[in-house]
């Protein structure tokens, strides 16, 4: 038995972040902590700098000003964290091979690998398009496996960048299934969309940015029944923030 | 009219000397692809995904020796391998090893260009995918080739359509000698000036088959894969 304290990403925390793109700023000033808990579900209009905070989140890109640590540590390995893009790129591989890569890349031990191979594709149910080229599945099947490549990395932490942009509700319904278990066995969800139903239905807290600044960050209840800030009035009234 | 009858009635003869230049040729030719893809396709995947100063010239300069001369690539190989010359003590000179040599000079910019470009466009898609997956440099480099495989095919396919039609390097570097270094384009070339066109045609014919089948084999492996792979 490993006498290590186990490591976690936890809590996940932005001190005072900016990030520049060239002399834009693109994220200004912001202070936020993501811990344990219910799926986190960043909301704001194009442009608000959502993804370039699951990005930093992630580790992809690095602040320009301020402190991002991971569970107290500042450049922690991306190890247990994952990231789904919002068009994800499919390898040049069957589903399962998509899938068997990204546990090779995780370290996986060799002998474990089609056995978590087969356990990821009944999590996001592709197990009957397991052996078709990865490219040709639609893209509600993409996204799902996208998901089950996120997952190959037993992350504590998953950042979602609108996961279910441009799908129809059928196939949005399956990935936001797929998020519910995830984060139901206690990986930590960070995502953004721009469907607020879909914010109230799977966020336990959200952030609205604008302009790349923290506007709020509260309980989706409170959010949604009592915002706070004119900003987040407006969004939710559905007008346009601009 | 009747030399095409001859040319026709020499392949299907299965004319001894006629298959033995033909095996040379093609042992020539496709060590030399196999050769030039063990130099290409790395050097293309490291022009791929480096910067460095310079990188750009680099690359310019790799597009344009696609285009080599073989006479001069032949001329270049001649001097170096010839008795004074600074690997005369190797004594390859006039011999099919001093083929593919000359070959693989000509052939290995040509993967190396297409390998480069292959590989740069399929890098452009994976970049994030594989940042967010933490593969480290040599991840990358096998992946991108792998991945890129099925593309790759057509880099190795240009490579064996110069190597196959080439006539100048091999004949300066391999002496064209009967049994020995003759192949199927510089036998073409001798027969040819002799006068001997039934030959020549016969040559000719066999070559454009071959390639022709090499090309069908090369596009079926691909399709199949792609079907499996996507």
């Amino acid at each position: 038995m490993s006498m290590r304290a186990p490591v976690t990403d936890l809590p996940l925390m932005f001190v005072e972040v900016g990030i520049l793109a060239g002399e834009v700023p693109i994220l200004s000033q912001i202070t936020l902590t993501f811990d344990a808990g219910a799926p986190t579900v960043l909301i704001g209009p194009n442009g608000s700098g959502k993804t370039t905070l699951l990005r930093a989140a992630m580790g992809l890109i690095p602040a320009s000003r301020g402190r991002i640590t991971w569970g107290g540590r500042e450049n922690a390995p991306s190890d247990r964290r994952a990231f789904m893009f919002q068009r994800p790129v499919m390898l040049r591989r069957s589903v399962a091979g998509n899938i068997r890569y990204a546990l090779a890349a995780a370290n996986a031990p060799r002998a474990a690998i089609e056995e978590r191979t087969s356990h990821l594709l009944k999590v996001v149910g592709l197990e009957p398009l397991a052996q078709r080229p990865a490219r040709r599945l639609s893209g509600g099947e993409q996204q799902r496996l996208a998901l089950a490549r996120a997952l190959a990395r037993a992350p504590t932490i998953l950042f979602l960048d609108e996961p279910t942009a441009s799908l129809d509700p059928h196939a949005t319904k399956a990935i936001e299934d797929v998020i519910r278990d995830i984060a139901s066995i206690g990986v930590k969800v960070v995502m953004s969309t721009h469907d607020l139903g879909q914010a109230k239905r799977l966020g336990g807290d959200i952030v609205l940015l604008h302009r790349g600044q923290l506007i709020e960050h509260t309980l989706a209840l409170d959010f949604f029944d009592t915002p706070r800030t004119p900003e987040a009035r407006r969004f939710i009234a559905g007008e346009l923030l601009v | 009219m009747s030399g095409d009858v001859s040319a026709l009635q020499l392949v299907l003869s299965g004319d001894p000397g006629l298959f033995a230049i033909v095996r040379l040729s093609l042992m020539v030719s496709l060590s030399a692809v196999a050769f030039a893809a063990l130099i290409g396709v790395p050097l293309g995947a490291f022009l791929a995904l480096t910067r460095f100063p310079g990188r750009e010239a680099a690359i310019v300069v790799l597009n344009a020796l696609m285009g080599l001369p073989p006479v001069v690539v032949g001329l270049a190989i001649f001097l170096m391998l010839s008795r004074s010359g600074p690997l005369g003590s190797w004594g390859l000179l006039f011999t099919p090893q001093a083929m593919i040599i000359a070959q693989t000079v000509l052939v290995a910019p040509i993967i190396a260009a297409l390998a480069r470009q292959t590989i740069e466009d399929l890098w452009v898609e994976y970049r994030e995918e594989l940042a967010a997956m933490n593969i480290g440099p040599a991840g990358r480099v096998a992946t991108l080739i792998w991945d890129a495989r099925f593309s790759l095919v057509t880099a190795l396919l240009a490579g064996f359509g110069r190597a196959a039609a080439e006539v100048g390097a091999i004949m300066i570097v391999g002496g064209n000698i009967d049994g020995f270094t003759r192949t199927m384009t510089t036998a073409i070339a001798l027969e040819t000036s002799k006068g001997d066109l039934p030959l020549a045609v016969g040559l000719g014919i066999v070559l454009i088959l071959i390639v022709i089948a090499i090309n069908g084999l090369a596009w079926g492996a691909r399709r199949a894969g792609e079907r499996i792979a996507g």
